[in-house]
């Protein structure tokens, strides 16, 4: 109750600070609007309320933004090119295939890595290297060369969105199948267990609260990847794609709408994989 | 007095074990570490030979090398020098023909494992089938009166009961040879007691070697039929000190005159060990 309270609390300090930002930014504009059309005789309450009401305003208000997503998830057929729900099935196909690839590469990786004693030193180097290109000027690339080999569609972004996330997975499961301690790992010794036994019955389970934290930031990325891909490729459609159509036309509104689908879609994710950590955890009587 | 020059230990079930017969046998081992402050000589030229069915503790102050010695045997460390045989074997063989079992300073049991499966998992890597780990783990539960806590998980455990289920972990697979690295330290006086004398049978219904290390002299005076007094910087053996109790002892033995002897003798030998310190 008391934490609802907090929440609700810096719900509405943000949406004032936005309110203020909005009508602060738009202000200008709307003076020259209103200058252009011969009107001189608005008040300043007529000003803050016109510049929050824009149609095409600098920063939309968030009364203009929730009546967009109103009007885009709920008043239009999902089936409709304009509706965000259409868009968002693209974007969230993309998002799990890249995922899915993605984290099996990083679980993969990782294995590796900690297994061979010599891979960490001669791959690590590399996995860090891939992540510091900018993935928008690398994603062009990948489509054009994907295309070469008559890989379109869905593959390109999934890919993409796979590039994104198995960095994170890779870097969070080294560390959980490093993480038993040296006691734990000596009892496998004194037993004479296997590298593959002392894996599979004691870095494998232990590894179990850092397995779910990489994927939450595995999921969040990936779908960071398969927006960037979609503003590459905009013609399969997405939320990129309407984030790029968006920006061409000045709709504002429109990409502010975009945006905050395609947060809602990462918290969907990151939050569902947070239940089923939760759930797994207690399962495995990590937590009471 | 030159005790590191093999102090032979004779067994205490009437001598019929001939020497060849030793559980083990230590002879002129050094181990060094070399840390970033330089080399630090954990063990120096220590000897000593353990009959079987012996109870064999280890004291001393912190650095003496007695949980080094330990590890040693265990093949868990390797000397710089010397050698060490168990049950005639090399520490590296008797661990891959799992000749011992460890029980460690903390339990080390696995959270994720209840403790029936914490028991079970030397079973597992050993490749034991299901009928006879479930068997062994069923007695071995017993065995350390944890009979009807199989099903629970680590955390809703005492800290005592967690090392008895890790004592029960280590005897699971029998083998002949029991290495404790102060497995009580962490426990409180009253639970150390009770553990002293439950380890105590145990090690009287089983009949197995046990190497025993502690810092506690009434711990090591009740449990022991030798106890082996060391000393730190250089990490080596001042003096081993016959404990000829009878083996069914009980705590009250801690109150006569014979114990409290031995005790005294222990904490001389500590603290001559210490007047080398200067």
């Amino acid at each position: 109750m008391k934490s609802a309270l907090a929440i609700a609390t810096v719900v509405l300090g943000l949406i004032a600070v936005w309110y203020v930002a909005a009508a602060l930014m738009n202000a200008s504009l709307q003076r020259d609007q209103f200058a252009n059309s011969g009107r001189a005789d608005y008040s300043a309450h007529d000003l803050v309320g016109a510049s929050l009401n824009m149609e095409r305003p600098k920063l939309p208000a968030p009364h203009q933004v929730a009546a967009e997503l109103y009007k885009l998830v709920l008043a239009t057929p999902p089936t409709s090119k304009r509706s965000l729900v259409y868009h968002g099935v693209i974007t969230l196909e993309e998002t799990l295939i890249g995922f899915a690839i993605g984290s099996a590469l990083g679980i993969g990786l990782a294995v590796l890595i900690v297994s061979m004693r010599w891979l960490d030193r001669s791959m690590m180097p590399w996995i860090v290297a891939s992540q510091t290109v900018p993935i928008i000027a690398l994603a062009p690339m990948i489509v054009v060369i994907l295309n070469q080999f008559d890989i379109t569609g869905v593959a390109p972004k999934a890919a993409i969105a796979a590039y994104l996330s198995f960095f994170p997975v890779t870097v969070g499961m080294v560390k959980g199948f490093r993480s038993p301690d040296p006691l734990q790992l000596d009892l496998m010794r004194t037993y004479s267990a296997t590298n593959a036994q002392t894996f599979i019955k004691l870095r494998a389970p232990a590894s179990a609260p850092f397995f779910f934290a990489s994927m939450k930031v595995g999921a969040a990325a990936a779908l960071v990847g398969a927006v960037v891909a979609e503003v590459t490729k905009s013609e399969d459609g997405g939320l990129g794609a309407r984030l790029l159509a968006g920006s061409y036309y000045g709709q504002t509104v429109q990409i502010w709408a975009a945006l905050f689908a395609a947060a809602a879609l990462s918290a969907a994710l990151v939050g569902a994989i947070g239940v089923a950590g939760r759930v797994a955890e207690r399962r495995m009587a990590f937590t009471p | 007095m030159d005790v590191a020059a093999a102090p032979k230990l004779k067994p205490n079930d009437g001598g019929k074990a001939p020497a060849a017969d030793a559980a083990i046998e230590i002879s002129g081992v050094s181990l060094r570490f070399d840390t970033g402050d330089g080399p630090v000589e954990a063990l120096s030229n220590v000897s000593l030979k353990v009959a079987r069915g012996e109870f064999v503790s280890f004291i001393g102050p912190s650095g003496c090398g007695k949980t080094t010695l330990l590890r040693a045997v265990a093949d868990l460390e390797t000397p710089t020098s010397g050698a060490i045989r168990v049950n005639g074997m090399s520490p590296h063989e008797a661990r891959a023909s799992r000749a011992y079992g460890y029980v460690f300073q903390a339990p080390a049991l696995y959270p994720w494992r209840s403790v029936a499966r914490n028991i079970a998992l030397p079973l597992e890597v050993m490749g034991f089938a299901k009928a006879e780990r479930e068997a062994r783990v069923a007695k071995g539960l017993e065995l350390v009166n944890l009979s009807g806590f199989g099903a629970k998980f680590p955390w809703q455990l005492s800290g005592g009961m967690q090392q008895r289920a890790s004592i029960a972990r280590a005897l699971s697979f029998d083998p002949d040879l029991l290495l404790m690295d102060e497995p009580f330290g962490a426990l409180d006086e009253i639970v150390r007691d009770m553990l002293n004398q439950q380890l105590l049978r145990l090690w009287d219904v089983t009949g197995k070697t046990v190497m025993f290390v502690t810092h506690s002299i009434p711990e090591a005076v009740f449990l022991s039929t030798h106890i082996v007094v060391m000393s730190p910087r250089p990490g080596r053996i001042i003096d081993v000190i016959a404990c000829d109790f009878p083996r069914d002892r009980a705590l009250d033995i801690r109150e006569t005159p014979e114990f409290m002897g031995v005790a005294n003798r222990v904490r001389h030998g500590l603290r001559e060990g210490h007047s080398y310190d200067g």
